[in-house]
């Protein structure tokens, strides 16, 4: 009954919002139009002043008559409408209502009726999901498209040098802009290599640790740690890195004769690992517990000590899971964003040296797309270009990653 | 005939031991760059809960104010300020009569000293005429130094002797105070260290939190259901498991290209809001909700649904009558987890343009904002002495309310739980 009174109604406002722009615009800018002849300045800056000083966000006192002559229009067509819209509102509601009630008899399901409208609801919200991916997947293509109009693809992916600044008029010198992304998917990699030789080895052994070792008592107070160490916002980590891990390398690398860019990959990897250490140790101590008791037992009673056990048994028998552990973890490291743009550098060097600065994917989305753009200029749609690559790595990794672990799963059900 | 070789088991026992450190001390490495991490901030951070303050005379003179009466607060909100402090700061040292002396000496105080004085007569306009004693701010140069973060000698000294010898002269009287610093905690931010606050960005957070929550929770709770209870094993359900667990990982940035592409350029939502920003981050909490409250519905025992389904409740009756409320726990927590992640997101937020500088506390979720970790970021790029302390508090700031959810997170997840069973 409700229903049937409230979804005319909340129809009737949807259709309102999405028509009011489209419905009153044209009629502003004719009298606009007629009155003062077509005047300079493009239409829609026109429009969007008239509806600013209606708002009383602009003072109106520097608009031209014919401005403020479109502004009343404006007002009134606004009050008009807003009528009109009420009269509907209601109308929709007594009509919803009306045609609710003739329904009402004794044999009408109106549990089934309002139960297949839940459900309907419930399936739209599950939606969502799949409406997220594909509007992240339009959004890049399309953009990314857009670009490579600009720049071929094969330039993109295999080019070695990478400078995005291109020139804004067209006599400038010297800024062509090359969009080669080499040097950032080794930046990228690098560091990630330098956060994973971090991560894997301590978050891998604290995972055994805790899931072979540990008394209670150490694991509940050592779990909650490694929370807390996931759970540190990113821009934290990137302040870190760049204020106390860079001079501490560079002073470091200073005394043993080392001469180290206060940028250096080596800050924001080293960094990135440690931010990346609760991520390995959960999910493979989740793997590791999978593992049967009875794998366990069995190693023990044959006289394997118990690393023995842990090294000869349980790791091979949980390697496919801590691989997906890895996988996800290198997706995480590679998607990772923050860490870079405050501690690694934003020159694209093609260097393997982690004392050196490099830049990455996610660094050079963020520079690109911070502060004000123009959206056709090919620098701005790089970015776009750079997401989708990077969206499709990670998913991929994802995915693998995914497969494997389920897979891994179904071994020992 | 099996021999006992004593130098093998020796051997393989002192491998045990080693084996074992591995563990031990790859936990303790974790533990101690926590440590070393929380050290860093909270030791850096402290001080900016303070500031230095100078206690003025000030003798409200409404000449030197430009104000005639009578009083209205308009009259005195277009008052000379600037003036009055430097009449009152310069016949502190009479001496000082120089013009190049005087700017030295006036570069002493903060901007925000004016401030202080103009909020004091507003409020007080009966005092006007009367001489009053007025804590006003130390320029945030000078702050530093009196908390002992800048040095005094040495190669990049930022202070003239005779600036150093009227700041002691100050001392010595037992003019400068440190006292609690609330513009900070309040205030929005400001291109001057001593006078910029982390309030704007804790509303903005809190209003982007909030439209995050609004949308993301009842969406979440509906599509587990969905997926739970209603959806048999189709092939439509598996496109849409496979696509939650891949939105779970997708990197953050791509979900700021998503709002900037789409929210901000094909549907022309105001940029820098938190609105926009509480969008973004619904998307990137949808998932975890979703899947912590799969997992706790899947934990309710079916017993409750038979015996209502038994009672002649009908399907959706059984889910949003007695399944929902028995998940409530799993799904709160879930919820709670998500937006703690979701207040420390940066990089999307980046991308929708929440990096501008806005000195006013935002009203509305309409209105541009910053957010509490976007705050932090800014902090950090910019080059100034004083913000590195600003910096540093602030990421403390975060950190206790990440903490904060934490614990209601556990409360809350203990509390319905009794409730349930």
């Amino acid at each position: 009954m409700v229903l049937w009174c409230a979804m005319p109604m909340i129809m009737v406002v949807l259709c309102w919002l999405v028509v009011e722009p489209w419905f009153v615009r044209p009629i502003v800018m004719q009298t606009l139009g007629s009155v003062a002849g077509q005047q300079a300045g493009a239409p829609a800056f026109q429009y969007l002043e008239i509806r600013n000083i209606a708002a009383g966000v602009l003072p109106g006192t520097s608009a031209s008559d014919a401005v403020m002559h479109a502004v009343e229009q404006y007002k009134s067509l606004l009050r008009t409408a807003s009528m009109a819209f009420s009269v509907m509102f209601l109308m929709a509601g007594v009509l919803g209502f009306y045609r609710g009630y003739k329904k009402l008899t004794v044999d009408f399901p109106a549990r089934e009726q309002v139960e297949k409208f839940v459900r309907f609801f419930l399936l739209a919200s599950s939606m969502v999901a799949i409406l997220t991916t594909l509007s992240i997947v339009l959004a890049l293509v399309v953009e990314a498209l857009r670009f490579f109009k600009h720049v071929p693809l094969l330039d993109f992916l295999l080019g070695l040098k990478w400078s995005p600044q291109v020139a804004i008029r067209a006599d400038q010198v010297g800024s062509s802009g090359a969009f080669g992304a080499i040097p950032l998917f080794a930046g990228t990699l690098l560091i990630a290599f330098i956060a994973m030789l971090v991560a894997v080895p301590i978050g891998l052994f604290s995972a055994i640790y805790l899931a072979e070792y540990a008394r209670p008592s150490v694991r509940s107070v050592t779990k909650p740690m490694l929370e807390i160490l996931a759970g540190i916002p990113t821009v934290v980590y990137g302040f870190f890195a760049a204020l106390t891990v860079a001079p501490l390398i560079v002073k470091v690398g200073g005394t043993i004769g080392l001469n180290a860019s206060s940028e250096s990959a080596l800050a924001a990897g080293l960094v990135m690992g440690v931010m990346i250490i609760p991520f390995i140790s959960s999910l493979s101590d989740d793997v590791i517990n999978a593992v049967p008791t009875s794998l366990r037992f069995g190693s023990l009673a044959m006289g394997a000590t118990r690393s023995e056990t842990i090294r000869k048994v349980i790791l091979p028998a949980s390697l496919p899971g801590i691989m997906g552990a890895i996988l996800l973890a290198v997706s995480r490291a590679i998607g990772e964003t923050m860490i870079v743009v405050m501690a690694a550098g934003l020159a694209a060097n093609l260097t393997a040296n982690p004392l050196e600065s490099v830049t990455t994917v996610t660094a050079q989305i963020v520079t690109i797309l911070v502060g004000d753009q123009e959206f056709d200029s090919p620098k701005t749609l790089a970015a776009f270009a750079l997401g989708l690559t990077l969206f499709c790595v990670t998913l991929a990794l994802n995915f693998l990653a995914l497969k494997i672990v389920r897979r891994y799963e179904e071994r020992y059900d | 005939m099996i021999l006992f070789n004593e130098k093998l088991v020796r051997k393989r026992n002192r491998a045990e031991r080693r084996f074992r450190a591995y563990g031990i001390l790859s936990l303790l490495a974790a533990a101690s760059v926590l440590l070393f991490l929380v050290y860093t901030i909270v030791s850096s951070g402290y001080s900016a809960f303070f500031r230095t303050t100078l206690l003025m005379d000030v003798q409200l003179n409404a000449a030197h104010m430009d104000i005639t009466s009578p009083y209205t607060r308009d009259v005195l909100m277009q008052g000379r300020y600037t003036s009055l402090v430097k009449t009152s700061l310069y016949a502190r040292f009479p001496g000082v009569s120089e013009r190049r002396e005087r700017r030295a000496l006036s570069k002493l105080l903060s901007p925000g000293a004016e401030l202080v004085v103009r909020d004091y007569v507003i409020n007080h306009p009966e005092s006007i005429g009367a001489t009053v004693a007025l804590e006003v701010p130390l320029s945030s140069d000078f702050d530093q130094l009196y908390k002992e973060h800048l040095p005094r000698t040495g190669e990049h000294i930022r202070f003239s002797e005779v600036q150093l010898r009227w700041f002691d002269q100050l001392q010595e009287e037992g003019r400068l105070n440190y006292r609690f610093n609330t513009q900070f905690l309040f205030g929005g931010d400001s291109r001057y260290p001593e006078l910029a606050g982390i309030g704007g960005a804790v509303v903005g957070s809190f209003y982007a939190l909030s439209v995050c929550f609004l949308l993301a929770f009842p969406l979440g709770i509906a599509a587990a259901t969905y997926l739970e209870e209603f959806s048999g094993n189709t092939r439509l359900t598996r496109i849409i498991e496979a696509n939650i667990n891949n939105l779970a990982a997708v990197p953050s940035v791509i979900f700021g290209l998503l709002g900037l592409a789409i929210f901000l350029n094909v549907f022309g939502l105001p940029r820098s809001t938190p609105l926009v920003g509480g969008f973004v981050l619904s998307l990137m909490t949808l998932p975890t909700i979703i899947i912590a409250t799969r997992a706790s519905i899947r934990s309710v025992s079916p017993g409750i649904r038979q015996a209502a389904l038994g009672m002649g409740a009908s399907p959706v009756q059984v889910v949003f009558h007695h399944v929902l409320p028995a998940a409530m726990p799993g799904t709160l927590t879930g919820t709670i987890i998500g937006l703690a992640q979701a207040l420390g997101e940066t990089a999307p937020l980046l991308m929708i343009g929440m990096v501008a500088f806005i000195a006013n506390v935002p009203a509305t979720p309409l209105d541009a904002s910053a957010a509490l970790p976007v705050q932090i970021f800014l902090w950090a790029e910019s080059a100034e002495r004083g913000f590195v302390e600003k910096t540093s508090a602030a990421m403390m700031v975060i950190m206790a309310f990440l903490i904060l959810m934490n614990i209601l997170a556990v409360i809350v997840r203990s509390k319905t739980q009794a409730k349930v069973e």
